[in-house]
């Protein structure tokens, strides 16, 4: 029997390997271009307490850090020893669609014996990843950095450079995680409202009071603790892939600025990373550089990375990552000599989703058991049409004057309420960009918004000529994920013409974030920044949202668009982009 | 339990033109034993109530089953194949037949009805049968979970049974025919392995209560009872 504690902390002595297994950061295998061999296989490990079989790149978990030079050709031979077929995506590098390597759409993947050679060349700079885009093999371990190096000099200096990998390890299948969610979503939510919750609320905000709120989620059949789908009753999180209690540890000499590369390569975990005792300079994030940010605490959803700059004077400071839903954490330390720790702190609270997660205005509250058969024609100015009307009043550069808007599905959102797969539709999205997200909101310390992102290279601001909306949707009862109220199998792809400048319109109508994904662009991020807005491959929309993209569709090719979060991908929130 | 394979995705435009890239049309199944409790006090018995599917989002095929053993005979046995489909958010329709199998002579049923989730978090189910003589029928049940802790759940449970006609060789009246209930408090060693302990009350109303005094049977039982709940 495995004890609470030894799960969640993990083994401090188990691991992958020898060479892993030591605490400290030189350890992780790099590998450099531009020609790099990497073998992909079954790993036995013991990370939470029982043997396991993990997918590891090279033997190693996560796979090794592959550095290339931007402006080089590389050259990476993917042998598959696996008795299945396997693939590596290279998260957010722009290449051609062919080495995209996403099985059904670039190629048929690789299969078990088969050698395939990726070759293309290195167009950006930055921190990125790589992992499979086979079954759940992200799950189980094949992942790992994948660092660019500038040809110029980078806006910023520092004396060392550590990538700072974060992972979700469950020694469960990972499609018995996705079966038990289909029997029972909150299978894995600790934090369910309780009768003793009940009692305290009471006390706190009065009996009726209480009643209301629980009435009030009741009749919509919500839950406001479903923060996230798969928790610390299942995963033990990792830093470079080491539990907790291993305390995986970077080293400094005191006076030097040391850059962490942080990289959420988790499955289906949210973090949110401070270092207590220091000041986190953002200097780039999903691998472009942006002017610097000074904040204490940053959130990172799934796929996305940040580079952080922070000068630590002395003695050692514990790199916390703790996961959105409050049930577990990730944990290194910055130190000047091995074997130093600082205090961990203790989790937060776990937060509480809010009306505002439902996608309703605060005054919506008293009509919420009307909310299923409202009109959706309520929705006035949200409606599509109006897309470049409301992102003029964010404070973007772009005129207020609307572009052809259509939905990804041809579908007519009026239409989603109801709908077995749609347990929700936000009926007055908004712009939350400026807010820190559930469970950061409010809690005194300076938290990064994506607001506060500002390309460091301008670049000039050019309407699209078109939109097209996708709405975020799913059952959280059911356990089904898709846009527009259909999963992948029900969809064609949607096109979009090569060259054509165009936006995403993303609203999220379900309770949760979705780190949406789009393969092969860097896309900038409608944050109000005028001609700084952001690149990014990946953002964590949240719920209720509504936010726009832009892309010039420059590469032809079948596109993966996807929630980032592995099971609601794998169960169908996934289009095609075919850019023709 | 890990589904069983993946459902045909022909996927056969240009979304995906090497083979599905996700696995969305996965099939997957579950049996849950809801009630395997023993009832004690002047008389004893057992009874089982219990389900199973299998299938995508879009298509279930469930297999329900219920009764009771005492004194060597089973009662109340009824049996259910239905195949589901989801009709709204929070609904199932469900199409099959039941099939009364125990210790009396044995019925056919077709039957129609709806299962899933109400709002406050009620779980109900209502179906109607309709028998080759012209018999009609109807079954609702429903059930909350009340949780006390985190594991530790009380749970209310009632299921009724109605006919339009009397059944002599079942036992069965017309009209509300039975009513079996039941508060159970579960501790959730995992989600999915709960023992229980409970008062259940089987009660019989009507032309079935008559039937069971003239057979010197009881027609109310309040029993102390204790039980596993269990999934798979």
């Amino acid at each position: 029997m495995i004890t609470r504690r030894r799960f969640v902390e993990g083994l401090a002595a188990g691991g992958v390997g020898a060479r892993i297994l030591s605490s400290s950061a030189s350890a992780m295998p790099v590998l450099a271009g531009p020609v790099v061999d990497l073998t992909i296989g079954a790993l036995p490990v013991n990370i939470a307490g029982r043997p396991r079989i993990a997918t590891a790149v090279n033997g190693s978990l996560p796979g090794p850090t592959l550095r290339f030079r931007e402006g080089d050709t590389v050259t990476v031979k993917v042998r598959n020893t696996l008795s299945e077929s396997t693939s590596i995506h290279w998260h957010g590098l722009y290449l051609s669609n062919a080495m995209d390597g996403v099985p059904g759409l670039t190629f048929r993947g690789i299969a078990p014996g088969e050698t395939f050679t990726y070759r293309f060349p290195i167009k950006q700079a930055g921190t990125y990843w790589y992992h499979s885009h086979s079954g759940m093999q992200e799950q189980t371990g094949l992942s790992g950095p994948l660092i660019l190096e500038p040809r110029g000099r980078e806006p910023y200096t520092y004396q060392r450079d550590y990538v700072v990998m974060l992972t979700d390890w469950t020694d469960e299948e990972p499609m018995s995680i996705v079966a038990n969610l289909k029997q029972q979503s909150d299978y894995y939510n600790l934090h369910r409202r309780t009768l003793g919750a009940f009692a305290g609320d009471a006390k706190r905000a009065g009996l009726s009071a209480t009643v209301d709120d629980r009435m009030m989620w009741g009749r919509m059949r919500m839950s406001p603790t479903d923060i996230q789908d798969v928790s610390g009753a299942t995963y033990t999180f990792l830093m470079n892939g080491q539990p907790p209690a291993a305390n995986w540890t970077a080293l400094f000499a005191p006076g030097e600025s040391v850059r962490l590369r942080f990289i959420n390569g988790s499955s289906m975990t949210t973090f949110d990373i401070r270092i207590p005792g220091l000041e986190l300079r953002i200097v780039a994030a999903d691998g472009s550089d942006v002017e610097p940010v000074v904040v204490e605490e940053f959130r990172i959803g799934v796929a996305e990375t940040y580079d952080v700059i922070v000068r630590p004077r002395s003695g050692a400071y514990t790199l916390f990552a703790q996961a959105q839903d409050r049930t577990g954490y990730a944990r290194g330390t910055l130190a000047v000599q091995p074997g130093m720790t600082a205090a961990v702190p203790p989790l937060d609270p776990p937060p509480l989703r809010t009306m505002a997660d439902m996608g309703m205005s605060h005054e919506g509250r008293g009509s919420m058991g009307n909310m299923p058969s409202m009109d959706h024609a309520g929705m006035g100015p949200m409606g599509g049409s109006m897309a470049g009307m409301d992102h003029a009043a964010m404070g973007h550069a772009t005129p207020a004057k609307e572009i052809p808007t259509s939905n990804a599905d041809g579908v007519d959102p009026r239409s989603l309420s109801g709908k077995p797969n749609v347990d929700n539709v936000a009926m007055m999205p908004k712009d939350r960009l400026g807010e820190p997200g559930t469970g950061l909101d409010g809690n005194g310390r300076r938290v990064l918004t994506y607001r506060d992102l500002r390309s460091i290279a301008p670049h000039a601001p050019t309407v699209p000529q078109r939109a097209i909306e996708f709405h975020l949707t799913g059952n959280m009862e059911r356990w089904v994920w898709g846009f527009n109220g259909m999963k992948f199998s029900e969809a064609q792809a949607v096109r979009v013409r090569l060259g054509e400048r165009i936006r995403f319109v993303l609203i999220n109508d379900t309770m949760m974030e979705h780190p949406i994904h789009l393969h092969g662009y860097l896309f900038e991020l409608e944050n109000g920044q005028g001609d700084r807005l952001p690149l990014k491959h990946t953002v964590n929309v949240k719920p209720g949202e509504r936010l726009g993209l832009v892309f010039t569709a420059d590469q032809p090719g079948h596109w993966a668009f996807h929630c980032h979060l592995l099971h609601h991908m794998e169960m169908g929130m996934f289009r095609t982009v075919l850019v023709s | 339990m890990v589904g069983l394979a993946n459902g045909v995705a022909a996927q056969t435009n240009d979304a995906a033109p090497f083979g599905p890239p996700v696995m969305d049309d996965h099939v997957f199944y579950h049996l849950m034993l809801n009630q395997l409790e023993g009832r004690f006090g002047m008389t004893s018995s057992f009874r089982w109530s219990g389900e199973a599917w299998l299938g995508t989002d879009e298509h279930r095929l469930w297999l329900r089953s219920e009764g009771r053993l005492a004194d060597s005979r089973v009662d109340d046995g009824q049996h259910e194949l239905l195949y589901a489909r989801p009709i709204s958010p929070y609904l199932n329709a469900m199409v099959g037949g039941r099939y009364d199998g125990d210790s009396a002579p044995g019925r056919g049923w077709g039957a129609i009805g709806i299962e899933g989730l109400a709002p406050l978090f009620f779980h109900v189910a209502a179906t109607a049968y309709v028998s080759g003589d012209g018999h009609l029928a109807a079954k609702l049940e429903g059930s909350y979970d009340l949780l006390l802790t985190q594991k530790l759940v009380l749970q209310p449970q009632v299921e009724m049974n109605f006919y339009t006609k009397d059944d002599p060789a079942r036992d069965v009246g017309s009209g509300l025919a039975d009513i079996d209930a039941g508060l159970r408090l579960r501790y959730e060693i995992t989600r999915k392995v709960a023992p229980y302990v409970g008062v259940t009350y089987a009660g019989k109303v009507g032309g079935t209560a008559g039937f069971a005094r003239a057979s010197g049977h009881a027609t109310d039982e309040v029993r102390f009872t204790l039980g596993l709940r269990t999934w798979f």
